[in-house]
C-alpha cells in the first residue's frame, strides 16, 4: 500500500473514533440543508445555485475545524517524533493528512446528494451539467481549503492557533473578489484573480475553464509544499 | 556498527551537542549517560533521523544519516523520550498501523511473537489511553521491536515506572540485548550499571567518559577506603597508622562504648588489610566489623559531571 494511504486511513480512523468530527459533519449537513431548503420555498424554484453559494461560506468554518488537529496534534502530543522518524518521507505524512481531509469533505458532500434528489423529483429540465459542474467546484474548493488547514496546522502545536491561522487565510483568499470596490483600479484584475470566490462561481455556473482548474491545482501545490516545508524545518531549526 | 564522527548540534546559539565521537559495536549495550540538558535526547534525535546535524555525520553500516535517512529508519527501532503513543488507537490498531508503514509481511505471526516478548496479550484490543503506564511503555517497547531492528535506540526507558515495572522492562532490555546493538540513554546509574556492557558518560554536549563499567570504576580507585568498627581510641588508632605507616585516617565516628566507626585510606597497589588486621590482634582490640567502602558508579558519575566536586 502506498505511504500517504496508511497516514490517510490513520486520520480516518481517528475521525471515526472522534465525536469531534460527526459533530463539525452534523453542523455542516444541518446548514447545507438549512440554506437549501429555505430559498427553495421562498422562490418556489428548484435549482441548487443558493446551495453551491452558501457551501463555500459553510466551508470557512469547518474545513478549518476538521483540519486544525492534523499535525498540530500531534506536535503536541510528540507522536511526530514517532511518525518522523518510520521510514517515510515528510511528503507522504503531508499527502496523507491531505487526503484524509479531502476524503471528509467528500463525505460530506456526498450526505448533501439528498438535496440533488429532492431537486430530481420536484423539478423539470433539470441542469446536470451545472449540478456537476458545482460539485466539481466545491471539491476543488475544499481541496484548496484543506492543503491551508494542514499548512496551519503544520506551522504550531496549537490547535486552536492553527484554525485562526486557517480560517484567516481562507477568509482573506474568500472576501478578495467583494472588495475590490476598496482597491485601486489597475489592482482589480490581480485581486481578482487571487480571489477563490472568483474563480468557484466560474466553475459552478457551468464553465470548466482551465484557468480555474489551474488556479485551484497550484494553490493546493503551493500550499502543501508550505506544510511539507514547515513539517521538515524541525531537523535544522 | 554505528560510528558518531564530530557530532554536533546547535539549536540557535546554544551548542546542545559539542563534536562528540564513539563508536557503537555490533551487538553490545551501551549506556548514554549523562545529566538532564546533558544532550543525550538530542544525539539519539539525530540517530534516529529525526534532527539533522548541524556538523560532523553519523555512519550506520554503508549509509550515513545526511543521505540515507530512509535506509537507516528502517534499519532502526526507536523509543523516543516519554514514549509517545496514539492514545486514542487500541493497541491492535496502533500495531498495525506501524507494521503497514514498516512493511511487515506476516503481520499476524510476528504480532503473536511480539505480544509474547512483551507481554501485552491481555491488552490487545484496550485503548492505549486507559493502560497503566508499565503497559504503555510495553506498546512503545513493541512498536519499537516490531520489524526486528538490528538497533534500538531507547530514550530512558524506565523513567516513571515504578520498581516492579522498571525490574520488569530490564529483564526485556536484556532479553532484546542478546540479539541487537543497543544505545539506551538515562541518567540512572543503577539501571545503566545493571543492563549495560559499555558506558558512554555526556555532560554540556561533550564526552567525559568512555569505556566498560569496570573500567570506569578503576580508573577511580587508585585508592582503597576501608571501615572498621572497633574499640580503640582516637590516639589508639593514630600510633596505629604511624606504625603502619602509608595509612591515613579519614574520619573517626564515636559509636556506643568505647566503639569508634574509623575509616582508613591507602594506595590500592598494596593490600594492608593483613597487616591491619595482624596489629589489631596483638593489640587484643574487639573488631566488630571491617571491609573495604566500594567506589560507587555514582561516585564517579558526580566526579565527571559536577564542576569542581570532590
Amino acid at each position: 500500500m502506498n505511504y500517504a494511504s496508511i497516514i490517510a486511513k490513520k486520520e480516518i480512523r481517528g475521525y471515526i473514533t472522534s465525536p469531534a468530527a460527526y459533530i463539525v459533519l452534523v453542523i455542516f449537513l444541518l446548514l447545507a440543508g438549512w440554506f437549501f431548503a429555505n430559498p427553495l420555498f421562498l422562490n418556489n424554484q428548484a435549482d441548487m445555485r443558493g446551495l453551491f453559494s452558501l457551501i463555500p461560506i459553510i466551508y470557512l468554518f469547518f474545513i478549518p475545524a476538521i483540519t486544525m488537529g492534523l499535525l498540530a496534534k500531534e506536535r503536541n502530543s510528540g507522536t511526530i517524533e514517532l511518525l518522523t522518524t518510520l521510514p517515510i518521507k515528510d511528503s507522504d505524512i503531508i499527502m496523507g493528512k491531505f487526503w484524509a481531509s479531502l476524503l471528509l469533505i467528500g463525505i460530506g458532500l456526498l450526505f448533501t446528494l439528498i438535496h440533488v434528489l429532492t431537486i430530481v423529483i420536484l423539478g423539470k429540465n433539470i441542469d446536470y451539467g451545472s449540478i456537476f459542474c458545482g460539485y466539481l467546484g466545491l471539491i476543488l474548493l475544499g481541496g484548496v481549503y484543506s492543503a491551508i488547514g494542514v499548512f496551519s496546522s503544520s506551522v504550531t502545536s496549537n490547535q486552536i492557533v492553527a484554525f485562526i491561522i486557517s480560517f484567516f487565510i481562507v477568509f482573506l483568499l474568500f472576501i478578495l473578489q467583494y472588495s475590490l470596490l476598496f482597491i485601486p483600479g489597475f489592482l482589480t484584475g490581480i485581486f481578482q484573480y487571487l480571489s477563490v470566490s472568483y474563480h468557484f462561481s466560474n466553475i459552478s455556473r457551468g464553465v470548466i475553464d482551465t484557468r480555474n482548474i489551474i488556479y485551484f491545482l497550484s494553490l493546493i501545490v503551493v500550499f502543501l509544499k508550505l506544510s511539507q516545508f514547515a513539517l521538515s524545518s524541525r531537523k535544522w531549526k | 556498527m554505528i560510528q558518531l564522527q564530530n557530532l554536533s548540534k546547535d539549536f540557535g546559539t546554544l551548542r546542545a551537542v559539542d563534536s562528540i565521537n564513539f563508536d557503537i559495536n555490533e551487538g553490545e549495550i551501551l549506556g548514554f549517560l549523562g545529566p538532564n540538558g546533558a544532550g543525550k535526547t538530542t544525539t539519539l534525535r539525530m540517530i534516529s533521523c529525526f534532527l539533522d546535524p548541524t556538523a560532523g555525520n553519523i555512519h550506520i553500516g554503508k549509509y550515513n544519516v545526511r543521505e540515507h535517512s530512509l535506509q537507516i529508519r528502517k534499519m532502526i527501532g526507536y523509543l523516543p523520550e516519554h514514549n509517545p503513543l496514539y492514545t486514542e488507537m487500541t493497541v491492535y490498531d496502533y500495531l498495525q498501523f506501524i507494521a503497514e508503514i514498516r512493511e511487515i509481511t506476516n503481520f499476524k505471526k510476528r504480532l503473536k511473537e511480539v505480544l509474547e516478548q512483551c507481554g501485552l496479550h491481555g491488552v490487545i484490543h484496550k485503548p492505549i489511553n486507559i493502560l497503566s503506564k508499565g503497559y504503555k511503555q510495553r506498546v512503545g517497547f513493541a512498536q519499537a521491536i516490531l520489524h526486528d531492528p538490528k538497533i534500538l535506540l531507547l530514550d530512558e526507558p524506565t523513567s516513571g515506572l515504578d520498581p516492579n515495572q522498571i525490574v520488569e522492562i530490564r529483564k526485556l532490555i536484556k532479553e532484546l540485548g542478546k540479539e541487537k546493538t543497543l544505545l539506551i540513554s538515562s541518567h540512572i546509574l543503577q539501571e545503566v550499571q545493571a543492563v549495560c556492557d559499555r558506558i558512554v558518560i555526556i555532560n554540556e554536549g561533550r564526552i567525559v567518559a568512555d569505556g566498560s563499567t569496570e573500567e570506569l570504576k578503576s580508573s577511580f580507585q587508585n585508592k582503597t577506603r576501608l571501615e572498621l568498627e572497633l574499640n580503640a581510641s582516637e590516639k589508639e588508632l593514630k600510633q596505629m597508622t604511624d606504625k603502619l605507616k602509608n595509612i591515613s585516617i579519614n574520619s573517626i565516628t564515636p559509636k556506643e562504648d568505647k566503639y569508634n566507626l574509623t575509616e582508613l585510606e591507602y594506595d590500592s597497589i598494596a593490600d594492608r588489610r593483613v597487616d591491619i588486621y595482624n596489629y589489631i590482634k596483638a593489640k587484643k582490640w574487639t573488631l566488630l566489623e571491617m571491609h573495604r567502602v566500594n567506589v560507587s558508579l555514582e561516585a564517579v558519575f558526580r566526579n565527571l559531571t559536577i564542576e569542581g566536586g570532590e
